[in-house]
């Protein structure tokens, strides 16, 4: 219930009882996207932050419980929108088909 | 100022890219992004390592500046165009360093790092080196840098704005959400501070949005135009964005950055502090 799934980032250092973590990967196929921008909305739709994702296409967050939206934006593609409920004690992983 | 002269496209700099008097800086809040690829020529800045005094919590001063630029091969005549990632955070936040020791010509490459590379142009991770100058720093224009007594005298007279996200405003969040919580030793916000994070100032690629956009979302949120404006967020940088729009795109005169910010107003003892989503008294 509490770690990641397999193959998301690694947890170590991180307090997920304190934290309410939102990561995940960003793929076109089966091929990790890297250099694409995550952007995290919150439920009124504000901008609250975001971060490009890693050579292996990961990305991380460090959220407030409550419901969020990713926002994906990476070269040749359409925005994709991703719902997620983030809350403490458990990582919310969301992978985003680009 | 004006869009115009403190803008420049990314067409703009792939036309001056041979130009010697140009001189493209990328700062990053990822130190690392630009060892990783840059704008082909671009040299860097740290704004932590280069730009921060490296005991005090302060600026590098005149001097420092000088022997920084000088080093990095910047001439005081150069047009220096800044970008950066995060938006052009912390290329704003360097703007207006080399705005406040006096540099005449520098831009801003609208878009930053995010635009480019979502256009897939080019970058490259070729070594650029520049031959040493003779860089001279003017004295600090303290009329766009604010302090926290000021800060303090400008509750309920000047117009303060909060360009953070709504949830630090409110106090529900010390920090960004992607950094680990931590920082000032209390949440909330300036009293009369109106809310208007900086992202509404842009697009979702990072460009900045039209001149009359711009004013209708600072006014209607209630920024009075004719009067002094303060702009603060967590440590500067974010504010420095909210401050290029206001006092460079839109021309407003008396608006100053307030870089102590919220890591240093929510560890202030003796002044106020406003929770929740609303402004509050003065």
């Amino acid at each position: 219930m509490c770690g990641a799934k397999k193959g998301g980032l690694d947890l170590k250092g991180v307090d997920i009882d304190k934290e309410a973590v939102i990561q995940g990967q960003v793929l076109r196929g089966d091929e990790p996207v890297g250099g694409a921008y995550v952007r995290l909305l919150d439920s009124s739709g504000e901008f609250t932050a975001e971060v490009p994702t890693s050579a292996t296409g990961h990305f991380r967050f460090f959220a407030a419980p409550g419901s969020w939206t990713l926002r994906t934006l990476a070269p040749k593609a359409d925005p994709v929108d991703h719902q997620v409920v983030a809350q403490y004690g458990e990582v919310a992983e969301v992978s985003v088909a680009v | 100022m004006s869009r115009e002269s403190a803008l420049v496209s990314a067409d703009w700099v792939e036309e001056h890219k041979t130009d010697e008097n140009v001189v493209l800086i990328e700062v990053d809040e990822d130190v690392s992004a630009y060892d990783a690829g840059h704008i082909a020529g671009a040299i860097k800045l740290d704004w932590r390592a280069d730009l921060q005094d490296q005991v005090r919590r302060d600026f590098v001063n005149q001097e420092q500046f000088s022997a920084l630029l000088s080093g990095r091969g910047v001439k005081n005549d150069d047009t220096v165009v800044l970008y950066g990632g995060n938006n052009n955070w912390f290329a704003a936040y360097a703007y207006w360093y080399f705005k406040l020791y006096g540099h005449g010509d520098v831009r801003l490459l609208d878009g930053g790092r995010k635009r480019w590379e979502l256009d897939s142009r080019e970058l490259t991770d070729d070594a650029v080196k520049r031959d040493a100058t003779a860089y001279s720093a003017k004295e600090p224009d303290l009329n766009i840098r604010a302090f926290r007594d000021e800060v303090k005298d400008a509750i309920g007279v000047k117009n303060l704005v909060d360009v953070r996200s709504p949830d630090e405003y409110a106090g529900r969040l010390l920090a960004p959400a992607h950094l680990p919580q931590e920082q000032a030793q209390r949440a909330g916000h300036i009293p009369t501070a109106a809310s208007i994070p900086w992202s509404k100032a842009a697009n979702d690629d990072g460009t900045f949005r039209a001149d009359d956009e711009l004013k209708t979302l600072y006014a209607d949120a209630g920024v009075d135009f004719g009067k002094d404006t303060i702009a603060y967020c967590r440590i500067g940088e974010r504010s420095a964005h909210t401050w290029f729009v206001l006092h460079e795109i839109l021309g407003q005169a008396n608006v100053k950055n307030y870089d102590g910010s919220w890591t240093e107003w929510g560890s202030l003892v003796g002044v106020p502090v406003a929770l929740g989503d609303e402004p509050g008294e003065a």
